[in-house]
């Protein structure tokens, strides 16, 4: 296959480009989902095909096709070439792309069981047996899935980079939905879309779906009962590793790629709050508040050994003690932006598509102490995890979001149970009221598995570790 | 086993036809169903007033489900639809459906039933460049007059062809073009967009003019007060709201499940909503069959403000005792029926005459970021984006920023809730499923919730 990537590499730049890269990728997937007691769907997919970027002056042209022949590759890289050179109608300054030694080698996720190899009578009992699990402790609607995602990659650019990579993405999920007089309650297990790595079919084993899924129906159906959140312009708020990974990903994962910086993404994902200028001197949060991007991280759903650019994945700091000191980016938004290295943080979702710059591993390193020291060292506040709804400004600066369930803190202990808890606030304000951090025993990667980005929109995958965390003076209650 | 030719001669029919063949000349009683979707996609991209993104790809997409006694399974191929490739998703499907239990509820297969004659298709936008692209991009970025831009071109072609073992075979045709752009002053952005079955009908200067105008009318804004509002919202921020009722109101699968606030034969709209799905619609783009091969017809699902149907697939149709409306689309098993043509009907004045009949309220360009809370009630929260203005006394007094709203959608179409419909409408393209007509609507409030400031 490196030597079909090779030859639309050589017809891009016979062709006229200055630069051009190409994917060649094959994907396997499978899902399977179920619903009250029965598997209602199992779809596999198989594609396969090219992808070539050719870059002419300002521009990227991008051609992809459905095949992995010879002839059909050289096309794709011909045909890349006349669409750069089409956008020269409306040019720009020349694009520089970050130096990067070239380099070759072979990189594959580490997957302990192959979920290949394990049966679909199995799978199917798994699903089956957890949604009759659900119905019988009270849901009304009882859904379970699970996904595999098996990529074979192979990239050459006509630097000299030539690099492979086999990923296996495996993960699982459950809710259970409880319906009442005039609304519905849903609670889901592990996270609102389960949990997926960068790992095989042991993942979903560790979920352990069958002895949570009785705890996660009664929680559905108690929040029927429940007192609704209340509304305060400022309380003291803990949020669950799982909220968290969502609020790092919304506030601080899009926030900081430097494509939305440089106004790349403004019609459409929108730009950032931050400025080039401040980078290394803007305020973005507590002195608690440490981010990276760290593609390395083992078994996250945003690991990798090479993004699609052939850089190296390597850790970026992107919040270092509060100060906002990096940014997600790809050889030629880096360029730009007078940044020395590519954060290797650019992939596409298919051969079909351009890479782009995403999110690899964006996650909120640990503190030192606990969910349970905070609750007991909050006098008066909320506490709140597993998200249901998010909605985030076009600048990623005001943000509202939902949990699927709370409770009242009081006195440092745990209260009475809260449904349709919502937050919001603007993102410095936010971060800068982080007092707390759960530590490295809590520090959990949770996998995100349908960030979209783009135009033709793609669906990336990203991981979060994240750990508990306490904020001091945030307004819930929002209500419509 | 059939005999081995080359796909890339056959037609799509030929091939979902080749497919069929192919399963029953493994497993002879086994239903099977295939879609091949054909085409190209390209989008030109621009941003900070060069093109920096400008991609093109070829489709060649099919979709098998084959059913052994009730026990289904599903399986794609994008990539060569060699005999060799196709035998292995095939065998695949086969193997995944033979060791699953029967499916109670499989409704089988469409039956023969000829489609609309409808094609929504324009040659000369299938054969378009991107040298086409680029130049409708270059009158827009002129037109904004020296403002920043950003936005797309794109052009869209699907051939598909639907064959069944149970005789259904259909093929259809489309094309879409849209331009898309926003222009940009230091305070303000301003967005205008098109939407066509041929490039041709696309002037980017004119949509260029448009969103350069409303950023340059938008620009030092003010904040306003969060709370009730009257609105007047453009037709983009109104297919947004139809989505929402489309996907978790209309949709017979969150009826069966409880999850939906539809009750057919209600009063739940004003009496002025008039809301059907359409594709045979002349203003409208798309291809008149779903992925099982249920024709579509006209569909009233609100008729002077009362709910009166629902959009089903085979599946959802059987649990409800009724027909397929024609609304499955591919991997939306777990949600139900989508994929709509959906037309709000329009009124009879113009959007700066909604504008004229507000006391005090909002015109609102477009929603941002909308996220359900609760599908029953269909509250939503989202904001507002690409121009907003306060009206006081029937005219734009002033813009201010972009604010917070957290609303039922469903109350805010409510009796007495509409107070104006606009008789210009606009096409919004929401993805090739999903396709809106629609007009500016004036309602009596709006719970804009917080400023974008906090």
């Amino acid at each position: 296959m490196e030597d079909i990537a090779t030859q639309a590499v050589e017809a891009a730049v016979a062709a006229g480009a200055t630069y051009a890269d190409a994917r060649v990728m094959e994907i396997r997937t499978e899902s399977m989902s179920a619903r009250n007691g029965i598997v209602e769907a199992l779809d596999r997919e198989e594609r396969a095909g090219v992808g070539v970027r050719a870059l002419i002056g300002s521009s990227w042209g991008f051609f992809a096709v459905p095949d992995i022949g010879s002839t059909a590759a050289r096309r794709a890289g011909e045909q890349a070439t006349a669409v750069a050179r089409a956008s020269t109608l409306v040019a720009g300054a020349d694009l520089r792309l970050a130096p990067e030694t070239a380099t070759t080698g072979h990189w594959e996720s580490e997957c302990l069981e192959d979920p290949w190899t394990v049966g679909l009578a199995e799978k199917g009992d798994l699903l089956e047996g957890v949604t009759r699990t659900m119905r019988e402790h009270g849901a009304d609607l009882a859904e379970a899935g699970h996904r595999i995602w098996d990529t074979r990659k192979w990239f050459v650019s006509s630097e000299g980079t030539a690099v492979d990579q086999h990923i296996i993405e495996c993960g699982a999920a459950l809710s259970a939905t409880a319906v009442g007089e005039n609304e519905t309650q849903r609670r889901s297990y592990p996270g609102i879309r389960g949990q997926y790595g960068t790992r095989g079919w042991e993942l979903v084993r560790e979920l352990d779906l069958p002895n949570n899924a009785a705890r996660i129906a009664e929680e559905a159906r108690a929040l029927l009962t429940a007192d609704p959140c209340p509304s305060l312009d400022a309380t003291d708020l803990i949020l669950g590793s799982e909220q968290m990974a969502l609020q790092i990903h919304e506030s601080v994962g899009h926030a900081t790629e430097l494509d939305r910086i440089l106004g790349w993404e403004a019609a459409f994902a929108g730009t950032s709050w931050l400025e080039l200028p401040k980078l290394g001197s803007l305020r973005f949060g507590s002195e608690l508040m440490n981010i990276t991007a760290d593609a390395t991280l083992p078994g996250s759903l945003g690991s990798f050994g090479y993004d699609d650019e052939g850089t190296p994945a390597h850790p970026v700091d992107i919040v270092k003690d509060g100060i906002w000191v990096g940014a997600l980016s790809g050889r030629d938004s880096a360029a730009l932006a007078g940044i020395e290295r590519s954060g290797g943080a650019v992939r596409a979702d298919g051969f079909d598509r351009i890479p782009m710059v995403r999110m690899t591993n964006v996650g909120l390193l640990p503190g030192s102490d606990s969910l349970e020291s905070m609750i007991a060292a909050t006098d008066d506040g909320i506490f709140m995890d597993t998200n249901r709804s998010w909605s985030i400004d076009d600048k990623r600066l005001n943000f509202q979001f939902g949990c699927e369930m709370g409770w009242e803190i009081k006195g440092g202990k745990r209260g009475r149970l809260l449904k349709n808890p919502t937050y919001t606030a603007i993102s410095p304000r936010f971060w800068g009221s982080l007092d707390m951090l759960g530590g490295p025993d809590e520090w959990t990667f949770w996998g995100t598995p349908n960030c979209g980005k783009g135009q033709p929109q793609q669906i990336g995958h990203t991981g979060h570790p994240a750990v508990p965390a306490r904020f001091r003076g945030i307004r819930v209650g929002v209500r419509g | 086993m059939a005999t081995v030719q080359a796909t890339d001669t056959k037609t799509p029919l030929e091939l979902a036809d080749h497919v069929v063949d192919l399963v029953r000349s493994r497993t002879a009683d086994a239903e099977v169903e295939v879609t091949v979707r054909q085409g190209t996609e390209a989008l030109t991209r621009f941003a900070t007033g060069f093109i920096h993104q400008n991609v093109a790809s070829e489709v060649n997409h099919v979709l098998i489900r084959v059913a052994l006694d009730g026990r289904n399974a599903a399986t794609s191929i994008d990539g060569p639809a060699d005999d060799d490739g196709l035998g292995r998703a095939i065998d695949n499907a086969l193997e995944a459906a033979r060791v699953r239990p029967a499916d109670p509820d499989w409704p089988g297969l469409a039956a023969p039933v000829p489609a609309a004659d409808v094609d929504h298709f324009d040659e000369a936008t299938a054969a378009a460049t991107p040298d086409e692209r680029a130049r409708r991009v270059r009158s827009f970025v002129d037109a904004a007059g020296g403002l920043e831009t950003a936005g797309f071109c794109s052009t869209t072609t699907v051939q598909l062809a639907f064959a069944n073992s149970a005789g259904q075979r259909l093929t259809g045709r489309g094309t879409a073009a849209e331009i898309d752009g926003i222009a940009r002053t230091p305070t303000a952005d301003g967005s205008s967009r098109r939407v066509s079955v041929a490039l041709g009908d696309l002037d980017g200067r004119a949509v260029g003019e448009r969103a350069a105008g409303k950023a340059r009318t938008a620009s030092d804004p003010t904040d306003l007060a969060p709370g009730r509002y009257e609105v007047v919202l453009e037709p983009d921020c109104v297919a947004n709201i139809l989505s929402f009722l489309l996907v978790y109101g209309f949709n017979g699968k969150a009826v069966e499940e409880g999850r939906s606030f539809a009750r057919v034969g209600d009063t739940q709209f004003d009496r002025s909503i008039t809301l059907r799905d359409d594709v045979t619609d002349p203003g409208t783009l798309g291809i008149p069959f779903d992925v099982e091969g249920t024709p579509k017809r006209p569909l009233d699902l609100v008729r002077d403000g009362v709910t009166t149907g629902l959009l089903h697939t085979r599946r959802t149709a059987k649990a409800a005792g009724v027909e397929s409306t024609g609304h499955s689309v591919e991997g939306g098993a777990a949600w139900g029926a989508l994929g709509a043509n959906l037309i709000l009907g329009a009124g009879d004045r113009s959007t700066d005459k909604l504008v004229a009949g507000v006391e005090r309220g909002v015109l609102v360009t477009d929603f941002w970021y909308t996220r359900i809370l609760d599908p029953r009630t269909q509250v939503v929260t989202g904001l507002t984006r690409n121009g907003v203005w306060l009206i006081e006394d029937g005219r734009i007094v002033r813009p201010v920023t972009n604010m917070r709203f957290t609303q039922s959608f469903v109350d805010a179409l409510g009796p007495d809730a509409v107070r104006g419909i606009s008789s210009e409408r606009a096409l919004v393209l929401a993805g090739w499923d999903s396709i809106y007509l629609v007009p500016s609507l004036h309602l009596g409030s709006w719970n804009f919730t917080g400023g974008a400031q906090g």
